[in-house]
């Protein structure tokens, strides 16, 4: 994939004060939506035209893009526009507060957009209808193709500026992309915007792979493939589709995730019928065992200061949920519910460990503090599991698999997601079946 | 009349069959796992005459049953017989396990038998082991006898 060039120059022409200003409480769940209305930008009629490249109406395509995001977190209400008052020019320039109060609206946004020297200009701009006053105006530069991003980049801002919270709109979901019958299912690895546009695939389903996982900057995902059926976890750089296997190991590598700083990988090693936690250091290839006893240990992952490691054993009998500081010290199990746990995936915000939990045949996603207690079940199914993160903690994705009949009919994968409020449960729209997300981090920072 | 007789026992006959194998097949649903292992032979091929390929675990377990373990001996003695014979053990999990730990649990499988055809006077050097976790399921249905059946290791000629 070609490195994706975005020069972003963002310019706050106009500072706000925050006294009195709209906020979105994302803590308590999607009880009561803000309603905000999405002008089109304006597209400004000395805006040079491209070929295969529809100018007039990219306005209009953002601003629907913006909608479909807010709409999606479950804490806006975008409102109809064919019952909006005002050009969209003008309303960009000064709005009339009182005449977008009518239609209910509490939040505005406007823009306009101009293609000159082969640059997509945008500057958008959010009113608070209610104090009458302009909340944030923004202005970046870049190039026509990344109009997608444009319009995430423009929610994020929004979403920024009304929750105190950063977004998670200008990012990917790397994935396992799943096709042909359940018992010889081929499986490739795939990357997606956020909001499903732009997938592309990554291998050509030639081997199975499993549990991509992006580095911190989003250039390199590792993963596990059965190539030449070695089962070894490999790195791949998204951008020149170079792919090499990590480490030379006697047997299975499976499990991996970048360490926090993006510079070692941790994983587990089956050898002898025994897994075992590794980390290896990409620079310098030196290679660590973490943990040491005979029972299962896997599903690896590091807090976000580096200084401990959530992960996955059966040394108990049974699947439970441990944390250890990284170098393998202080083990100590946090799980003490009844029923299996797997897949513990810490926050980026450090609080909270995500978890697939297995009880009585049915499959849950929950968070809890990385001491364990504060466990919440967020969602039950028949089968569902490994939780990911949004960039800012508040929204976990996961796959689900359905049941399937004698004929292995029925049975699909998908992609899902669901606030840690535990509200706003909603499928991720994929070309295909898929399993195995993984957030990326925020690609504008 | 004699006719109407006729009917009337073959209607019996068509009438206990239908009986019997509805019977059998409920019998077999139940009867084909014992303590959460998969007793059946429906999945299972054969290596050689007499030397089934695949052996068959209970939930989250890799312990061999004692079917398990006369299973692997007929295959380690065909193993010694046929000594330029390489294998690998393949080893599976069903579908209700997380994918990861499922890997790791169909690698100590694989390795449970491994282990024991060794301790019968096979090579180590002749058994490479690969786990599939729950990726390679023998039947695809979401039932508790499907997934009796993918919890299994099986011994496939590698040369």
């Amino acid at each position: 994939m070609k490195k994706i060039f975005f020069a972003l120059v963002l310019s706050i022409f106009t500072l706000q004060n925050a006294y009195g200003l709209i906020t979105v409480d994302i803590t308590r769940g999607n009880l009561d939506p803000l309603p905000i209305a999405v002008s089109p930008l304006h597209v400004d009629s000395k805006s040079e035209k491209i070929p295969s490249f529809e100018t007039s109406t990219l306005g209009e395509e953002i601003s629907k893009i913006v909608e479909k995001n807010f709409k999606s977190t479950g804490l806006f209400n975008p409102l109809k526009k064919d019952s909006f008052v005002q050009k969209p020019d003008i309303a960009h320039l000064k709005p009339r507060f009182e005449d977008w109060r009518l239609i209910k609206a509490q939040a505005l946004v406007t823009g306009k957009l101009l293609i000159i020297d082969k640059k997509l200009k945008v500057e958008f701009r959010l009113w608070d209808l209610t104090a009458a006053k302009e909340m944030i105006a923004l202005s970046f530069t870049t190039t026509p193709n990344n109009w997608r991003r444009v319009a995430h980049i423009i929610s994020d801002k929004i979403y920024e500026r009304l929750t105190g919270e950063t977004g998670y709109f200008d990012t990917r979901i790397a994935y396992v992309s799943e096709t042909g019958p359940k018992n010889r299912r081929v499986k490739k690895l795939a990357l997606m915007d956020q909001d499903g546009f732009n997938t592309k695939y990554l291998t050509l389903g030639n081997e199975l792979v499993l549990t991509p996982r992006f580095n911190p900057t989003n250039q390199l995902v590792t993963y596990l493939s059965y190539f030449k059926n070695m089962p070894r976890v490999y790195l791949l750089d998204i951008e020149t589709g170079v792919q090499e296997v990590v480490g030379n190991f006697p047997g299975m590598t499976f499990a991996p995730r970048f360490s926090p700083d993006g510079k070692k990988i941790i994983m587990s090693f089956a050898k002898d019928g025994n897994s075992d936690i590794y980390s290896m250091d990409l620079e310098t290839r030196v290679v660590e065992q973490i943990t040491k006893h005979p029972s299962i240990d896997t599903s690896p992952s590091y807090s976000p200061d580096g200084k401990y490691i959530t992960f996955n054993s059966d040394r108990s009998g049974l699947q439970q949920i441990y944390v250890m500081r990284s170098d393998g010290t202080q083990v100590k199990r946090i799980t003490h519910g009844s029923g299996l746990y797997g897949t513990p995936v810490w926050s980026p915000r450090g609080d909270l460990i995500a978890f697939t939990k297995v009880r009585k045949g049915r499959f849950y996603i929950g968070v809890m503090r990385s001491d364990g207690t504060g466990e919440r079940l967020l969602t039950e199914n028949f089968y569902q599991e490994a939780p990911s993160w949004s960039p800012n903690g508040r929204v976990l994705i996961f796959y689900r698999e359905t049941k399937s009949d004698s004929k292995g009919k029925g049975f699909s994968a998908k992609l899902w997601s669901i606030d840690i409020t535990g509200y706003n449960e909603r499928r991720l729209k994929t070309e295909t079946d898929a399993s195995d997300p993984s957030w990326s981090s925020l690609l504008s920072n | 009349m004699k006719f109407n007789k006729a009917i009337k026992n073959l209607f019996i006959v068509l009438f206990s069959t239908l009986l019997i194998s509805a019977c059998s097949t409920a019998k077999k649903a139940t009867v084909d796992t014992v303590d959460d292992v998969y007793t059946g032979t429906d999945t299972v091929e054969f290596l050689a005459k007499g030397v089934p390929d695949r052996i068959f675990f209970a939930t989250n377990k890799s312990k061999l049953t004692t079917a398990s373990r006369d299973t692997l001996r007929k295959q380690a003695t065909w193993m010694r017989k046929n000594k330029d014979v390489t294998v690998t053990v393949e080893g599976h999990a069903d579908e209700r396990g997380t994918r990861e730990y499922n890997l790791a649990l169909g690698e100590r499988r694989a390795n449970a038998a491994k282990d024991y055809l060794m301790t019968y006077g096979v090579s180590g050097k002749r058994i490479s082991v690969i786990s599939y976790g729950k990726e390679r399921p023998v039947n695809p249905a979401s039932s508790p006898l499907a997934w009796s059946q993918n919890r299994r290791s099986v011994t496939v000629k590698a040369n």
